[in-house]
């Protein structure tokens, strides 16, 4: 049973990453409707889900999606066209077989319940009540190729038919056969539209022997049959008849596109595909691999392809086996490329990286030793180990990265939806999603940012009159950014909309009591003030957001993630949300530093600059409390006092100042000792340090002791606020 | 006899074939025609009473057609029984014999 519930999970994975698959392409085909490579994806992409609903029984999605496939393989033949209308109702057909298919997982003994029943049914009248008019006319575009032909007149093109070419042997009649009685047959297969009696080989004067066969016939044979069947008319035949069957050429773009869509699943000889999509029969193939045998013989060191002797042989077109032949390199290039991806557990790669982490611990802790016992002849093997460690750190962390380009196409539904529900016409741009980063990271990121994104939708972006009123392209449009900004990723959404009001902001803030009346706010601390608690701006609370919940909750969360959210707006121009965030959760390369015998590690890609004390570049005003470097002003800690404050600090001549920046804003920590890089393992302090401010957690290090990791964007407000 | 001689004249032989034009009947009346075929000038064949032809019959008449062109002599069908008919339209052999097929009235076209 585990094991059916495994391969269950499975099949939902695969379902839901084909429906997101195929609301991507839904969405692109918005855009590009004749776009056939987006028609041709969507269509395996629904088709896949149909087979494997097949293969576990699940017949109320099967019978569901194929009436979809039906549509999507009509559209994929230009038999119907693709529009608005039909891609609206192709999405709500996606959301549908996904509530089919989470029903199916979670109660698969009890039957549909009849809303879903219903809402199936309706859409399938959606689907199929305009396939019936478009299919009239489908009809009747073929219709008339076969009129034409059924006037038994001259046959005016051929192309539509089977040509069949029969070489009765000598004895055929001796042996019983009569040709007429497979014209005969065949002809209750489909419509013969020429005949061509040959007879090459009929002796002259007395050397006829009537009872012998000298007849050849070749045939124009129109049939919706397959190859097979009309090969089998000949069946009784075979052996005293050569037969040769080539498809017409319209059968050709079929073969064509069938061999397009034969699934990659593993590579096939060139007579394995031809076969599969009925191009040739098992006879075909016999016989020409017998001929390749033959001629190997007589000519060893040259063997014709197989293709080859089938063009000889006439029995298929030379555009179908070039097709063929790249089908078939095709499925080889992607057996190797999916052979290089395995699907593991995310757990697994997590109790990977934990490892990985104590290996770095314990490394650094080996490193200690050998200095402390001052083991020359060790420590080149210890350098070496070192070297080995952070590469299998690096590399680690690397599995769990992905790129965040899926959870940016995610947003493309939330803004075709949400904009058809605000009236607002609303273009959602997408930019850098190959950037790489922690799984981990892209979950939790994931909701920040549809809040920020409904926000845009909802209060940045007018509505179109007011945009046109505005001197506005009546279309809104939202980017969303994201790129790599030294061991950050920096995730930008930018809107073109109204941009924040700032009046507003402030009266509002005001009124619920956030900030004094008599505030002193910059621009930049107004716009801050929408990620306070209790703040929206909105007269008007609507589904989306503005319930003056949730920014708040969005800065919290990014936060958590130690990251930063910063605003920046232009009145009538728009606003963008830059979110920075780091790469990893795991592991960071740290600075360490010493203050009142205690050890910080602050994140590497953090620091600035490291200044000492007596270099006479920076000196503390202790009246203004600044620090002036190099003639510039910046707020200061004092690490040993901050932490420990009935502690005073040792006022030495060593101490240094540490110059940390966290996006725009700069700060000094001053701190006793300067320990340099360290690769830092970050584990995560327990729920009672929660409320903690300055630290986000702890590292152990190589002599078992803990140093906490600074928070330095919470230090640098504090020492803000301080100066 | 599979045949049947109806009129013998230097510039006019009527040749009627009898029941039917099958390999069971073709090595017999291929004796019996070729004989003819040498020695007269214009050969007609009278259809009306082939009740059945197959394959090796309308090889056969191939072979005729083929043989009195080759010998330019001048052979000709005539009254084409309704199965001959059938037959040669099957195999779209009706242009190359060219000669007149009249359709009888309890006949179906096909």
């Amino acid at each position: 049973m585990s094991d059916m519930d495994a391969v269950l999970v499975t099949f939902t994975q695969e379902a839901k990453e084909l429906l997101g698959e195929m609301e991507e392409s839904l969405l692109v085909l918005e855009d590009k409707p004749d776009d056939s490579e987006t028609i041709d994806s969507l269509f395996r992409a629904i088709h896949t889900v149909k087979g494997s609903s097949g293969l576990f029984g699940f017949n109320d999605i099967v019978a569901f999606t194929h009436e979809a496939e039906t549509v999507l393989d009509q559209v994929r033949h230009g038999e119907k066209a693709i529009n608005d209308q039909l891609i609206s109702t192709l999405l709500n057909c996606r959301d549908h077989i996904e509530k089919l298919v989470d029903h199916c997982i979670e109660s698969s003994d009890q039957a549909l319940p009849d809303e879903l029943v219903s809402a199936g049914e309706a859409l399938i009248f959606q689907l199929t009540g305009k396939q019936a008019d478009d299919n009239s006319l489908a009809v009747l575009d073929e219709n008339p190729e076969s009129t034409v032909l059924e006037g038994m007149g001259e046959p005016g093109d051929l192309s539509n038919s089977w040509i069949i070419a029969l070489e009765f042997k000598i004895d055929a009649f001796r042996m019983g056969v009569d040709p007429l009685s497979f014209l005969r047959y065949l002809k209750t297969l489909g419509d013969i539209q020429k005949v061509l009696v040959l007879t090459p080989e009929l002796p002259e004067g007395g050397e006829f022997d009537p009872e012998s066969c000298y007849l050849h016939c070749k045939i124009a044979f129109v049939s919706d049959e397959d190859k097979q069947t009309i090969e089998d008319v000949f069946e009784f035949a075979e052996d005293d008849c050569v037969i040769n069957i080539l498809p017409p050429n319209s059968k050709v773009e079929e073969y064509l596109s069938l061999l397009e869509n034969l699934p990659d699943l593993h590579v096939q000889r060139l007579g394995g595909i031809l076969l599969e999509v009925g191009v040739l029969t098992k006879n075909d193939i016999a016989r020409a691999v017998q001929a390749q045998t033959i001629s190997d013989e007589v000519n060893s060191d040259d063997t014709k392809p197989l293709g080859k002797i089938l063009i000889e042989q006439q029995v298929v077109h030379p555009v179908v086996v070039d097709g063929a032949l790249k089908k078939q390199e095709k499925i080889k290039q992607k057996v190797a490329v999916e052979a290089n991806y395995i699907r593991v557990d995310s757990g697994k790669l997590g109790q990977l990286i934990n490892l990985v982490g104590e290996l770095v611990i314990s490394g650094a802790g080996m490193d200690l030793m050998v200095e402390r016992h001052g083991l020359s002849d060790v420590e080149e093997v210890a350098a070496t180990m070192t070297t080995l460690v952070s590469n299998i750190r690096d590399t680690a962390l690397e599995l769990r990265m992905v790129p965040i380009g899926e959870t940016f196409s995610r947003f493309r539904r939330v803004v075709r939806d949400v904009s058809n529900e605000l009236n607002k016409n609303i273009e959602l741009q997408i930019t850098g999603g190959e950037t790489e980063l922690d799984k981990m990271v892209v979950e939790k990121i994931n909701d920040p940012l549809t809040h920020l994104i409904r926000n845009s939708l909802d209060h940045g972006i007018e509505p179109p009159e007011q945009r046109l009123q505005a001197g506005k392209p009546a279309k809104g449009i939202i980017q969303l950014n994201a790129y790599h900004d030294s061991g950050h990723i920096v995730i930008q959404i930018k809107d073109n909309g109204a941009g924040l009001d700032s009046e507003k902001i402030l009266a509002k803030a005001i009124t619920n009591g956030i900030i004094p009346e008599d505030h002193n706010l910059t621009q930049q601390e107004t716009f801050n003030l929408i990620f306070a608690a209790g703040l929206s701006t909105k007269a008007q609370a609507s589904d989306l957001s503005g319930r003056g919940v949730g920014m708040d909750v969005v800065k919290r969360n990014i936060e958590a993630l130690r990251g930063t959210v910063e605003i920046d707006s232009v009145p009538g121009e728009g606003t963008t949300f830059t979110i920075q965030l780091p790469l990893t959760l795991a592991i960071i390369d740290g600075f360490m530093v010493e203050a009142a015998s205690e050890r910080y590690v602050i994140p590497l890609s953090m620091v600035e600059e490291c200044v000492e004390m007596n270099s006479g570049e920076w000196a503390i005003d202790e009246v203004m409390n600044y620090v002036n470097l190099r003639g510039v002003a910046m707020p200061y800690l004092r690490m040993a006092e901050y932490f420990n404050a009935e502690r005073k600090a040792v006022s030495s001549d060593r101490q240094s100042l540490v110059v940390v920046r966290s996006g725009q804003n700069k700060a000094g920590l001053v701190v006793d000792e300067l320990h340099g890089e360290h690769q830092t393992v970050i584990k995560p302090l327990g729920k009672v340090f929660e409320n903690l401010r300055g630290l986000t957690g702890a590292t152990v290090l190589g002599d078992g002791n803990v140093a906490l990791i600074l928070d330095i964007q919470g230090l640098i407000q504090t020492a803000t606020k301080n100066g | 006899m599979t045949i049947n001689v109806k009129k013998q004249g230097d510039t006019d032989t009527q040749i009627a074939i009898c029941n039917e034009m099958t390999i069971y009947t073709a090595l017999e009346q291929t004796n019996a025609l070729s004989p003819h075929l040498k020695a007269e000038q214009t050969l007609q064949l009278d259809l009306s009473d082939v009740s059945e032809i197959d394959s090796a019959g309308i090889q056969l008449l191939i072979y005729m057609k083929r043989e009195a062109s080759r010998l330019n002599k001048q052979f000709s069908l005539v009254n084409h029984s309704q199965a001959v008919v059938d037959v040669m339209e099957l195999l779209g052999l009706v242009s190359f014999f060219g000669d007149p097929i009249i359709i009888s009235s309890n006949g179906n076209e096909s």
